[in-house]
Parts: structure tokens; C-alpha cells; sequence
């Protein structure tokens, strides 16, 4: 199941630049909740400081409240590795591993984190397959063929079952379909929608329609703030706020 | 005016086009030519000079006194085996730890000074390498061995495994990086099973160039494997290697040596040849359909 974010006074900086400034936040558990705005508002960088991605960039790091279930991410002590392991996440390109079979794609986050269980790790990677709606497509060439072979719409399925196979809580998902057709679109946008049974997802998009088509919850960013946050519903009909307004009617951005 | 096509202009474009095209091809065709040639011409005049020595003796026997007709290579063979093997097992392991640090941790001051330092080590003279390893064990033990050769091969290894370790793991997308730490697999964890092994084909090439350089080094096995005549399987004994061999044969006053010089250095460029073919077949086995 799913568990909800509460996010209190997050910063992050590049550098010297701030790059999120203060943002407040609770993303409610087995939920859409999408995060929208122009280039460079700061969109990317919110989800990344959930699972502590952000850190990984070169003079990047961030601070504040960020609690996760009953996981405090920024608190003392807490493991980065064990974070992304409970939060999991999908990229805007997919990157499914070059050189390992689709299966090996799949399994491996949980072997390279030490699953040995041969017959367990079968069950998984079936079971992530098919709720990434990839199952039919690959299962007769699970072994042969590398994750790299698959077509775009295949790779980013590929790359959510690789996701849920470890498990996670919460799955973020950085402009999941800005890389693909209007069919693997919708296909990730149905799959998404399915998979908020299970889990808490958060979507970052700057497609608008598609936030307003997957979410049940939307927080528009603007320049490293967050504006407004409001059910989806209201934001694209009766916004509170006149910059949202502006920017979903396509007055700027 | 729009040109229409089968127009008489765009035809005469397409005919300069098509020249230049045809120029392009010649060019890269005799160039690749010219790359060959001189390959093709060594090894056809090696196996001329060569084959004619080649016989089951060359290959079971050690060499005979100086004077004496026949012999054979056998012991050389086995040591220079012997001692590329250990230049291998110390030098790549060693040569991809350092191309893994420098591409994913030697960002800074330090990393360049070790780039730098690998890059001086890359250019210095082998002989020079042969001197300090004689100087720093040879003369401390105060006698030859494999061993010595060994890492005199080593140190020469190292550079160019690790320049190559690093250009690849450098060629590695970031996103597959991403792609492993998000799904909570610590850096180490991806570094070794992503990055290097998605690197992996190159790295190995790297290793093969390496491997392939130091095969036929004699200058630094002078001072530190030295040679032998006979038997010798202990590797803190001086030991035979085929360059050696054919170094002391191609110099020696007698017909015979110098045909046999011949044959050692056909079985050498065999025994590299089929050590580089080997490696590419048992690791390209593995290889998945549609694998980039």
C-alpha cells in the first residue's frame, strides 16, 4: 500500500542558487498528485529531493522536512539507499540497462540489493511486468532479448516494472511520457491510473492535459515556489491564484 | 526559380555530387588498404620465413647449445605465457581500479595528477621501465625472475588499461547511473554491475591493446625475466620469453638460430592472436539480442 508525503519548509540549492524555496506540501497516500509548471520552476528538482536524487549532482543538497510514511527522509541517520529503495522513481528518458536481458532490467534492483530467491524473483518480475502492462509484449523473449531492443513506449513500461519490482511506496515518475507517442502516452497515462491502488504516485509533467486526465491532485511551481496546490479539478477551472490562471490558460510558460 | 527535378541544373549538381561521393569512397577504401597492407604483408612473409622451422620438436623441446642443430621454443613459449599472465593478473586489475576512480570520483585536483602521471607513464621509453624493476626487485633479491618480468609488463599495462576504463565508464550515460541509485542500489553496487558492466565491451578492448603491446616487449624483460635455456617453473627464477628468445636468436651467427628466430616470432603473433580471440568469443557468447 501506499503511504502519504508531508513535505514542511523544503529548500534546495544548486551551487548558490536556491532552487526550491519553502515549499509546503501533503500528498495524500494512493493518490495522482501531479506537479506542473514551465521550464525551470523547479518541478524536477522537488520530486528528486523526495527520494534524495537531488544530492547525487555535484554541489546540489537540499534541507527541510520531508516525511515519507513514517520515514523522516531528510532525518539524521537516514540512508539515501534505503529511501530510493522505498521511493521508487521513473525518468524522463527511459534508461532501461543496455546490456542486460528484460528480465535482468527487472530483477535487477533486487539482486544487486542481495534477493537470491530464484523462484520469489520469477513471481516478481512476472508480477511488475504485468502491472507495467509490459507482460504479453516481452514474456516469450524475457531471457533473449535486451531491454535496449524494445521500442520508446516498451522501454518506459520496462523501466516502471523495474520500479515496482523492488517494492516501493511511493513511485515518482519525472515527465514519464514527455519522450513518447500519443499511444505509449496513453498507455502510461492508463497505467498510472491503475497503479494508484497500490501505490502513492507523484507525476511531474508540463503537459497539462495529461495532468488534468491522471491526477486527482495538482500543485502548480513557479520559479522554485510553490503557487497554489489544490484538487485538480479547481486548479484548471477556478484557480485561487491569478499567476495559475495565467499559466494554465496559456497566457505565459 | 524553383528548380524542377530532371532539371538540367540539378542534374549537374548531382553529377558533382556524385563525384565527390565516388572521391570520398576511394579515399577511405585505399586508406583502409593501406592499413591493411602492411599486416598482411608481415604476417605472409612470417609464415614464409617461419613455417618451414615449425615442427613438433620447435614446440616439445628446449634449445640446444649453440652449434647444434634442432631444439625447439617450448620452454620459451610457457614462460612467455607464464609471464604475461601475471602482467595481466597485476596490471588489469590494477589498471581498472584506477580508470573507475578517475571517471567516478577523480573529478578534482587529485584525478588530474593521476590522469597526468598515467599519461607520462603511457609514454616512457619500456626500457626505462625494465631498469627500474631491476633496480627495485632484481637487484634487492639479487637474481632474474618471472616474477619481476611480470610486473615490468605490469607497470606498462596499467596506463592504458586505465585511460581506456575511464574513456568508457565516461561514455556510459548518465541516466543509467540514475536509473541504478533510484532504485536504491549503493554507489559501489552500481558503479561495479551498471556502469562497468555496460562498459564492459570496451573495457575489454582496452585490455586486449594493452595485453597485445606488452606481448612482444623484450627491452623489459632484459634486465628482469632475462631468459633461460632450460626448464624453469619457478617463478622467482630467471624464465625464457619468446621475445627474449628471438632476440638472442636473430643476433646469433647461425643459420639455423635465425630460422628459428623466425618461427618464435610466428608462434608469438599466433599465441596473441589466438589469446585476443579467445577473449572476444567467450565474453561476446553472453551477448543479447539488440544489446547496444
Amino acid at each position: 500500500m501506499g503511504v502519504g508525503i508531508e513535505v514542511r519548509g523544503l529548500n534546495a540549492w544548486y551551487g548558490k542558487n536556491l532552487a526550491l524555496k519553502s515549499i509546503d506540501m501533503t500528498v495524500p497516500a494512493n493518490h495522482v498528485t501531479a506537479v506542473i509548471g514551465p521550464s525551470g520552476c523547479g518541478k524536477s528538482t522537488f520530486v528528486r529531493c523526495l527520494n534524495r536524487m537531488h544530492e547525487t549532482i555535484p554541489e546540489a543538497r537540499a534541507e527541510g522536512l520531508v516525511k515519507v510514511g513514517e520515514m523522516e527522509v531528510y532525518g539524521d541517520g537516514t540512508d539515501p539507499v534505503e529511501i530510493r529503495r522505498r521511493i521508487g522513481m521513473v525518468f524522463q528518458k527511459p534508461n532501461p540497462f543496455p546490456t542486460m536481458s528484460i528480465y535482468d532490467n527487472v530483477a535487477a534492483g533486487l539482486r544487486l540489493n542481495g534477493f537470491r530467491n530464484r523462484k520469489q524473483m520469477d513471481e516478481l518480475v512476472e508480477r511488475s511486468l504485468k502491472l507495467a502492462a509490459l507482460w504479453e509484449e516481452v514474456k516469450d523473449t524475457l531471457h533473449k532479448k535486451s531491454g535496449a531492443s524494445l521500442s520508446g513506449g516498451q522501454q518506459q513500461r520496462l523501466c516502471i516494472a523495474r520500479s515496482l519490482a523492488v517494492e516501493p511506496e511511493v513511485l515518482l515518475m519525472d515527465e514519464p511520457a514527455s519522450a513518447l507517442d500519443p499511444i505509449s502516452t496513453s498507455k502510461i497515462e492508463e497505467l498510472i491510473f491503475q497503479l494508484k491502488q497500490h501505490y502513492t504516485v507523484v507525476i511531474v509533467t508540463h503537459n497539462m492535459q495529461q495532468a488534468a486526465r491522471v491526477a486527482e491532485f495538482t500543485g502548480f511551481f513557479l520559479m522554485g515556489s510553490l503557487i497554489e496546490y489544490d484538487k485538480t479539478e479547481k486548479i484548471f477551472t477556478t484557480p485561487a491564484d491569478k499567476r495559475t490562471e495565467d499559466y494554465i490558460t496559456g497566457r505565459f510558460g | 526559380m524553383l528548380k524542377q527535378p530532371g532539371d538540367a541544373s540539378t542534374l549537374k549538381v548531382s553529377l558533382w555530387r556524385r563525384f565527390m561521393n565516388q572521391a570520398a569512397n576511394v579515399f577511405a577504401i585505399s586508406a583502409s588498404v593501406l592499413v591493411i597492407v602492411p599486416l598482411v604483408v608481415i604476417f605472409v612473409y612470417l609464415v614464409i620465413k617461419g613455417v618451414g622451422s615449425l615442427n613438433w620438436a620447435f614446440v616439445t623441446q628446449t634449445p640446444k647449445p649453440p652449434g647444434e642443430l634442432g631444439g625447439g621454443m617450448a620452454n620459451a613459449m610457457v614462460g612467455s605465457a607464464v609471464i604475461l599472465a601475471l602482467a595481466s593478473l597485476v596490471g588489469i586489475p590494477m589498471g581498472i581500479g584506477c580508470g573507475i576512480y578517475l571517471a567516478e570520483y577523480g573529478r578534482d585536483r587529485f584525478g588530474d595528477l593521476v590522469r597526468f602521471t598515467a599519461d607520462v607513464l603511457n609514454g616512457v621509453p619500456s626500457i626505462v621501465i625494465g631498469i627500474a624493476v631491476y633496480s627495485l626487485i632484481v637487484l634487492r633479491q639479487k637474481h632474474f625472475s618471472a616474477l619481476s618480468g611480470g610486473i615490468a609488463l605490469a607497470i606498462m599495462m596499467i596506463p592504458t588499461v586505465a585511460r581506456a576504463t575511464e574513456e568508457m565508464l565516461l561514455m556510459v550515460p548518465n541516466n543509467i547511473r540514475e536509473a541504478a541509485l533510484g532504485l536504491g542500489i549503493p554507489k559501489w553496487r552500481t558503479t561495479l554491475s551498471i556502469s562497468l558492466r555496460t562498459a564492459s565491451a570496451g573495457v575489454i578492448t582496452g585490455c586486449m591493446l594493452a595485453f597485445a603491446r606488452v606481448a612482444g616487449e623484450t627491452a623489459p624483460l632484459l634486465f628482469t625475466a632475462f631468459g633461460n635455456q632450460y626448464w624453469n617453473m619457478n617463478l622467482n627464477q630467471p624464465t625464457a620469453a619468446l621475445p627474449l628468445q628471438i632476440y638472442t636468436y636473430a643476433l646469433s651467427p647461425y643459420d639455423d638460430w635465425h630460422r628459428q628466430a623466425w618461427a618464435g616470432a610466428l608462434i608469438l603473433i599466433v599465441m596473441i592472436v589466438a589469446a585476443v580471440a579467445a577473449v572476444r568469443i567467450s565474453t561476446s557468447r553472453g551477448a543479447l539480442k539488440g544489446a547496444s
